[in-house]
């Protein structure tokens, strides 16, 4: 039995059938990560000490004969920009390289509170802008299933971790498509929540009306576990949102209704791309599901409003950074203004700095009228289509990217052609809805995901549409 | 399906922008924005098809209510006070140390 292989669910009832310790587990995948990560670069650090003594925390637990919960003595890996007291957090950003986290963020309190265990930190794009994890301001991550390629972004070193076996789960975020991107890159399932349903308290922030935490998992189910775990409201975000009672989750797959936006399939999206999700969606169809052709009609503009709206906040969120709290701070020159001008200059990469320009532009007199405000316009009109189209059906099938992982340095040079690869991930979060990707196959050896759209809090529904594919495959 | 823009934003105005974000750029990054700048925002005017004359704008996905508590501060810990400030390149006397704003 190949430990890192297993599933939470199932690694779970071997350490309550003491068949292996968690020690043994958290061993596993750390030599996992010792002869693998050299090459892929999933980590930006390994907390082995801290793993060890994590592990062995949970193995007296299960020792001690108690009831143990599903994610006692399960290995974890933590998305760089959520906090874990006691360790840096730099967001992959050269102005954070320094920072150690000085409390835990939600997420990471609760899953502590579970008896996880926490392998390491996964790298991203700098401060999660980017769609390729190359934006790294400390190394590029590659994806496991073939090393030339991209394991897609924000999210690519937990996606990649999970996929090569380095960690049981990760968690990751998603402004844009940071969590299903990465997933359907490196063929595992990714989930993001719906708006609120996950506290952001300890996530470094980037773009606050988009931003949710959730989690890359091997399975649907395990999605679900995860899940469970960290939704809820905190009263240290205000943002975050009482789960609704909605009654009656439970479904006969045959009464399901599922739509496919006719938008979601014009030009630019890869043929084998297509083929693989249109076979998937057939495969729902085979088993009784009913799916229908709905219409979304502002899909085309939701990529230019997530991309001054996201930008614009961005520019707000990161004018923290200015060498005078924490991070980064170049005092070399005269005056306070100085040290904002250099400590930034030097401390940001490139993409952050087109995003803080873009943002600042967007948001400045002048402009304000013309981009912002037209853009959170046309933003309502992206949720009224969805909102339409989802009291009809109870779910939505897309393809989460219209690529399949490409090479690096292919698109770096270009922004928008790297910002292009979100066309179909934005419209979810400008909606605030909940989102799967889920892997449904492959074009040669890369990963294809199928992009499962839900009604606000009814993750439960996109998480049993998703373990009904588990199933057959 | 992108062209660079016949409107190219100005140096001065790349500049500009630069100052209010009060993001320090090198000669060659502020001609590379001026040239990225112009094409994604020439992008954005894609937004102009739309008619939203009679749209309320979203800043929100969800209508929230606000959060209110009584207007009574909260006692930090010691601990995480010296862990935040601990971060900051200067202080004195349990306050950030700046240099001087004129």
């Amino acid at each position: 039995m190949e430990l890192t292989n297993l599933t939470i669910s199932q690694a779970h009832q071997g350490l309550k059938k003491k068949e292996f310790s968690s020690h043994e587990l958290c061993q596993a995948y750390l030599e996992k990560i010792k002869k693998l990560d050299k090459k892929i670069k999933a980590f930006l650090v390994v907390e082995e000490d801290l793993a060890l003594a994590q592990a062995k925390k949970a193995d007296s637990l299960i020792a001690k004969g108690k009831n143990i919960s599903l994610l006692t003595g399960i290995p974890v890996a933590l998305k760089d920009n959520i906090l874990v007291e006691g360790l840096k957090c730099t967001a992959a950003s050269q102005i954070l390289k320094n920072y150690t986290a000085p409390y835990d963020a939600t997420v990471v309190k609760r899953l502590k509170g579970e008896n996880v265990v926490i392998l390491g930190k996964t790298n991203l794009d700098e401060f999660a802008m980017g769609g390729s994890t190359e934006n790294s301001g400390f190394q590029p991550t590659r994806n496991p299933h073939d090393l030339t390629r991209v394991p897609g972004g924000s999210s690519g070193g937990s996606a990649a971790a999970v996929a090569a076996g380095m960690a049981c789960f990760a968690l990751g975020s998603d402004t844009g498509g940071s969590i299903r991107q990465p997933a359907s890159f490196c063929g595992v399932v990714g989930l993001k929540p719906t708006y609120g349903a996950v506290s952001r308290y300890g996530l470094i922030a980037f773009a606050s009306s988009l931003d949710q935490i959730g989690p890359i998992t091997k399975t649907a189910e395990d999605a679900k576990s995860v899940f469970d775990v960290i939704k809820g409201r905190d009263k240290m975000d205000s943002t975050s949102a009482e789960f609704p009672k909605i009654e009656n989750l439970k479904f006969k797959i045959e009464n399901l209704r599922v739509g496919v936006p006719k938008e979601y399939f014009v030009k630019g999206i890869h043929p084998q791309v297509e083929k693989v999700i249109r076979q998937a969606i057939k495969k729902y169809e085979e088993m009784g599901v009913k799916v229908e052709e709905v219409s979304l009609p502002h899909t085309e503009y939701a990529l230019p409003v997530y991309y001054i709206l996201a930008p614009s906040e961005a520019s707000a969120n990161l004018a923290r950074y200015d060498g005078i709290r924490y991070g980064f701070s170049d005092s070399s020159g005269k005056d306070l203004m100085d040290i904002y001008l250099s400590s930034k200059d030097k401390g940001f990469g490139l993409e952050v700095k087109r995003r803080i320009m873009l943002g600042t532009y967007a948001l400045s007199a002048g402009y304000y009228d013309a981009y912002y405000l037209k853009a959170q316009k046309v933003r309502t009109q992206v949720g009224e289509d969805f909102k339409r189209v989802l009291k009809k059906v109870d779910a939505l099938f897309t393809p989460v990217s219209p690529v399949l992982p490409f090479k690096l340095g292919e698109k770096i040079e270009d922004p928008l052609s790297m910002y292009l690869v979100d066309v179909y991930t934005v419209s979810v979060n400008l909606a605030g809805l909940p989102a799967l990707s889920l892997p449904v196959g492959k074009v040669g050896k890369l990963p294809v995901g199928l992009q499962i759209i839900g009604r606000p809090f009814e993750e439960g529904k996109i998480l049993e549409i998703g373990k009904y594919f588990d199933k057959i495959s | 399906m992108f062209y660079v823009s016949c409107s190219m934003i100005s140096k001065e105005e790349v500049k500009h922008i630069a100052k209010l974000a009060r993001l320090g750029l090198s000669d060659k990054e502020i001609q590379k924005f001026q040239k990225e700048l112009s094409s994604i925002l020439d992008y954005m005017k894609k937004l102009n098809e739309v008619n939203v004359s009679r749209v309320a704008p979203t800043s929100h996905p969800f209508e929230l209510e606000n959060v209110v508590r009584l207007d009574k501060g909260e006692k930090l810990d010691p601990k995480i006070k010296k862990a935040l400030l601990g971060q900051a390149p200067k202080t004195k006397d349990g306050y950030l140390k700046v240099k001087s704003v004129l």
